[in-house]
């Protein structure tokens, strides 16, 4: 008997149906199982072992080996720092600071009421517009201490629903690693990638 | 600058529709894969083997050879490496999110000549607007009957998933890929026995490609073997697509033929220093590259062999420039960080390894250094790449161990004087 809704069902078959191999399907739906419980609950990891044939105890290991399955309960907006060389040469460091400062909440935590999760990540591929930050995977480019106190600002203040890259780049950003040229119409939900075979975007309408 | 572009050209040219099938096909796309659909495998390996292709994810191996190993087995999977992840490079988001056509043609070019009827793009988790760019595209493919269910109308079935990773670095290696894919952890395998080319992907035959590598393939059969090995140096076909970052005026990624120097890339391509400060030294490919330094390596011509012969590597192409005011320490510490937060913990040189450094490089820099430490980090890199040769020595199943020596060793190097500072004045001299 599966906890997850008919529709949230009907999207994890999707997912399977994508690979020769039901195992295979695993990463994909701990996404799905981080987007119906915030994070991922015991039960979130025993549901997808019941779909890909893997053992509970197989999902919870490939679960705690990647950085972005989150095991324990995590704030509506994850803000990820990077300060790995290029940003920590450029002032990631200091980016950093501003944020734990601003939120109250140092690396690796969520404060109690779960709007912030604070963490420094390693290289997140924006080199080009270093210091670079993410909220909930949508990236920000060329941010400064400054942009990232008001960030979480706005955060806390707006509580937007979702959250979209261009608009904080907008907002917040500056110095981007290429021209993005291309408009971002798809938005992020929560705490995961925003990716729409996923079902963890508004368009993937789980 | 007046360097072909090539991978770059139709995002240069249509900033806001490169990435349309509309806007691929109104610039000749797709006609190089039709033609592919025509030729046999041993035409296609032998052109791509032709063209010079070295592989753009890091270990410049010769793209066509490495088709040549597939084993006969079948069904052979093709998996394109968009896990993009050592510090310092971001050109394959770029390629992603700006021209994922031109990707999608390669891949059908290179499923085609290793009679793959089923790929996959693992793309790194924090890659979300890439990833959505191009499953966009794949969808558009598919619609136009190019993936999926016979292909151009031939009775070529292909189709292409995009497999979003979880964030581990190690999955940009190949093998620890194929784990990942295979809904495991992503740790390395051993090679032998596990060359994906005869047991990858659920043991069967597997070519895993860098999305760079696949995306040059539509180019070599538009142009040509001998215009495509024009474009670049004797030894180093094509365009090679540089991302440099750090202390320079115009950091980003470049399109450029190699051969050129490291001076005019960091003084004239990428607008020189900030500030106009002096130069201490760069990484010139990546993370897990030894550094070089501007007495000994600014007019060296960047090539695989010469940047090889000095000790280093091109690798992913990712130059990472520091200025006279960065702390050599705190740098070395910043990339050794990354290693031993990346280990997979497989190895013992390398997890016990990589934290030890990091430890001894944090103690170093926060001013609680001890007068052994200097020969200390030596013997700890020593233990985990022995000899400390380059290229280096493994003691390891993957490379990753290994490449965190390189900061080590650079600074023994170049700078044991500034490491001695540290320790003997008990913190930072420059701070």
């Amino acid at each position: 008997m599966s906890l997850w809704p008919a529709d949230v069902q009907e999207r994890a078959k999707e997912l399977i149906g994508r690979y020769p191999d039901p195992k295979s399907a695993v990463m994909p739906l701990l996404y799905l199982a981080m987007r119906q419980d915030g994070y991922l609950t015991e039960a979130g990891m025993g549901e997808v072992a019941g779909w890909t044939g893997h053992t509970p105890a197989q999902v919870q290991s490939v679960a705690t080996f990647y950085g972005m399955f989150k095991t324990e309960p995590l704030g509506q907006y994850l803000v990820s720092v990077c300060t790995s060389i290029s940003c920590m040469l450029l002032g990631g460091d200091d980016v950093l600071e501003a944020v734990e400062e601003a939120t109250g909440v140092p690396h690796g935590e969520t404060d109690a009421e779960r709007l912030f999760s604070v963490e420094h990540v390693e290289c997140l591929g924006a080199c080009g517009g270093a210091p670079a930050v993410q909220v909930n995977y949508e990236l920000i480019e060329g941010s400064t201490p400054d942009q990232a106190r008001a960030l979480c600002r706005w955060l806390q203040d707006e509580r937007p629903e979702v959250v979209n890259t261009d608009d904080m780049q907008e907002r917040f950003g500056g110095r981007r690693s290429f021209d993005w040229a291309i408009a971002e119409s798809e938005n992020a939900v929560g705490p995961y990638p925003a990716f729409g075979p996923y079902g963890t975007t508004p368009g993937g309408e789980v | 600058m007046s360097h072909a572009q090539v991978l770059f050209a139709r995002m240069a040219e249509h900033p806001t529709d490169s990435h349309t099938l509309v806007m691929y096909e109104a610039t000749g796309g797709y006609v190089q894969a039709r033609r592919a659909m025509d030729m046999t495998r041993d035409e296609i390996v032998e052109l791509v083997k032709t063209s010079g292709l070295l592989g753009r994810g890091g270990a410049a191996f010769s793209a066509g050879l490495k088709w040549s190993f597939l084993a006969p087995a079948r069904p052979a999977y093709l998996v394109v490496n968009g896990d993009e992840s050592e510090p310092g490079t971001f050109k394959d988001r770029q390629l992603l999110e700006r021209d994922p056509h031109q990707m999608i043609e390669g891949i059908i070019i290179a499923s085609v000549a290793n009679e793959v009827r089923e790929a996959f793009i693992y793309i790194r988790g924090e890659y979300p607007k890439p990833a959505r760019r191009v499953q966009q595209a794949i969808d558009e493919a598919y619609a136009a009957g190019y993936l999926g269910k016979g292909i151009f109308g031939t009775d070529y079935d292909l189709d292409v998933t995009v497999h979003l990773g979880g964030g581990a670095y190690i999955c940009g290696e190949e093998t620890a890929l194929i784990n990942s894919l295979e809904g495991k952890r992503g740790e390395p395998r051993l090679k032998p026995p596990y060359f994906p080319a005869a047991k990858g992907l659920y043991m069967m035959p597997t070519i895993v490609n860098n999305v760079e590598t696949v995306s040059n393939l539509p180019h070599i059969f538009e142009m040509g073997t001998d215009d495509y090995r024009a474009l670049g140096h004797a030894t180093d076909t094509g365009t090679f697509l540089f991302s440099v970052s750090g202390h320079v005026k115009e950091p980003g990624n470049y399109e450029l033929p190699h051969g050129i120097t490291w001076r005019e890339l960091i003084f004239d391509v990428a607008g020189g220093m900030r500030e106009d400060r002096g130069l201490k030294a760069w990484i010139p490919g990546g993370a897990s590259a030894p550094w070089f330094v501007p007495e000994h390596h600014l007019d060296l011509e960047i090539t695989k062999e010469a940047t090889g012969a000095a000790g280093s590597m091109l690798g992913s192409g990712a130059v990472v420039v520091m200025d006279e005011t960065t702390c050599v320490v705190k740098a070395a510490e910043r990339v050794v960080r990354f290693f031993s937060h990346e280990s997979c913990g497989q190895c013992t040189p390398c997890r016990e390894g990589t934290t030890w450094l990091e430890m001894i490089l944090r103690r170093i820099e926060a001013g609680s250094g001890r007068p052994i430490d200097a020969e200390l980090l030596l013997d700890v890199s020593d233990n985990i790449s022995p000899g400390l040769t380059w290229p280096p020595k493994q003691t390891t199943i993957c490379p990753l161990g290994p490449s965190a020596v390189s900061p080590i060793t650079s600074v023994a190097k170049y700078f044991a004087d500034e490491l001695r500072q540290h320790i003997v004045q008990g913190g930072c001299p420059l701070d």
